[in-house]
């Protein structure tokens, strides 16, 4: 929806802060890896923190933003399926065992697996500006919450599926709201760990 | 590890020619969705994960705490302001409700007689020898993940374990499920995991009650109770049935809630009632936890008789 003289500068914004192109970037400095890494942890580890505490304040019938689900979804976009299913398993699985979960361990993991592998894909298959951005992160919460929830069905069953939808649904509005904030922040701390991007 | 190394050469050098880069290899995609579906058979199948929660939970839990502390009393301020006004209102309210109920207890030999009973449960919950470990809910579990738990800032430092019962003052919150050194988990009454032994206070009938997973002010639970013929009246107070000694589950006589509607189903020849907890899980805040008297406790511990220690 932005004007179409904006639109080639933010495409290539994008394509900028996520593909480091050529060997360089691996080449390059091998610890900046290990920065990434700890980089995108600091991050789930500040979302979760937010997730649990900061947020129930302002949560609609129980159901709050999934920032853990946008750090992975953002990994993803910055750095393609590889690092963002690696970050997603591991974010998920610090998700599924933090307190306060009671759920079946492995459930997040394998739901933020998957997001993190659709969010790289998303990058690689169709680099796109703002509204390409917001289009991943609501497939991908809804993606997220639905694979956590069908999991959910076939562990211990007992919620009905119109209740899981419309908590699935409302999971997606907030997720949309927060990713303003949380996005930008990610791909541009990934985006300075990369030599690639030089911003001389 | 060189598979590995060499995949990721190869789609840097690809990603010009606009083939997939940073596609993960299919053997990592395996290995990691077999992780998740053990780690899912290993934690529903018994407690081997309970050691790695835990040291998650002493890590994440003080953090909780911390972040809770900082941001209570920026959520706080707003009703902060409306609260002058407000005071004064139900300050009113609060005055003229009393005029009146004293003259009804005056009145009525009736509710002479009930508040004699109410006595004599109070000295009851003093003859249990319990005492309240006070402690704030720091984290809460989104819907999402369609458990309802929260995170407490007490842990086994002030004498908490699991399976103790968590009150607070309009009722019924839940119980412990798990500790760390510093923080707790407990499992809210309207988790769809949760079943209380319940009695309908008016006639000591016994039933269950169970969650139906939502948080909100609209939060319900469903009581059925054991003798099938017996049918709940609207506003009867649904208390605890549980054990004296606060050894199982649920110490006994904690109010949970009132019975708004009764169905009965045919299919099940069983009578349901629905039951409004006293408690609003949306905005828990200060709880109790029930442990026994004389427990040694790193914070001030509320005894029985109200004094604290």
């Amino acid at each position: 929806m932005s004007a179409p003289t904006s639109t080639p500068t933010r495409t290539g914004r994008l394509r900028d802060l996520g593909a480091g192109r050529g060997p360089s970037r691996l080449t390059g400095l091998p610890g900046l890896g290990i920065a990434r890494g700890a980089f995108v942890a600091l991050a789930v580890g500040v979302a979760l923190l937010f997730q649990t505490t900061v947020f129930p304040h302002f949560h609609w019938h129980g159901v709050g933003p999934n920032l853990v689900l946008l750090v992975v979804v953002a990994s993803g976009l910055a750095r393609g399926a590889h690092f963002g299913m690696v970050a997603g398993f591991a974010a998920g699985l610090l998700l599924d065992l933090a307190p306060p979960a009671d759920h079946a361990a492995g459930r997040w993991a394998l739901a933020l697996m998957a997001v993190g592998y659709v969010a790289g894909r998303v990058r690689q298959d169709a680099p796109a500006g703002v509204g390409g951005a917001l289009a991943a992160v609501a497939a991908c919460s809804f993606l997220g919450s639905s694979i956590f929830a069908l999991t959910g069905l076939v562990l211990d069953p007992g919620v009905g599926v119109p209740d899981l939808l419309e908590v699935v649904l409302a999971g997606v509005v907030w997720d949309l709201v927060l990713a303003a904030f949380v996005v930008p922040v990610v791909l541009r701390g990934l985006a300075a760990l990369d030599p690639s991007t030089d911003r001389s | 590890m060189r598979s590995f190394r060499q995949r990721r050469f190869g789609h840097a050098r690809s990603e010009g020619e606009g083939s997939q880069p940073g596609t993960p290899p299919r053997s990592l995609v395996l290995a990691l969705v077999l992780a998740c579906a053990s780690l899912m058979v290993l934690d529903q199948s018994g407690s081997v994960l309970d050691p790695a929660r835990r040291a998650v939970g002493e890590v994440v839990g003080p953090a909780q705490s911390v972040t809770a502390d900082v941001v209570r009393p920026i959520v706080e301020f707003p009703d902060r302001l409306e609260r002058q006004d407000q005071l004064r209102a139900d300050l009113a309210a609060l005055e003229a409700e009393n005029d009146d109920l004293r003259s009804k207890v005056r009145t009525s030999g009736l509710d002479r007689n009930r508040l004699a009973e109410y006595d004599g449960l109070t000295s009851a919950a003093e003859e249990i020898g319990a005492a309240l470990v006070p402690a704030r809910v720091i984290g809460i579990g989104a819907s999402q993940s369609f458990s309802s738990t929260v995170t407490i800032d007490a842990g086994s430092d002030s004498g908490i374990t699991p399976d103790l019962t968590v009150v607070n003052n309009d009722g019924l919150v839940g119980r412990v499920l798990r500790v760390t050194s510093t923080t707790a988990t407990v499992l809210l009454i309207v988790d769809p995991d949760s079943a209380v032994g319940a009695r309908v206070a008016d006639d000591m009938e016994l039933g269950f009650l169970t969650g139906r997973g939502d948080l909100g002010g609209d939060a319900r639970l469903d009581l059925e109770l054991v003798d099938q013929t017996v049918v709940p009246h609207k506003n009867d107070v649904v208390v605890t049935w549980g054990s004296s000694q606060g050894q199982s589950p649920y110490v006994s006589g904690v109010p949970v809630g009132e019975v708004v509607s009764v169905y009965s189903s045919v299919r099940e020849t069983s009578q349901r009632a629905v039951v409004d907890p006293f408690v609003d899980f949306a905005a828990l805040d200060l709880v109790g936890v029930v442990v026994p008297s004389g427990t040694r406790s790193d914070r001030a511990v509320i005894e029985a008789d109200g004094s604290l220690r």
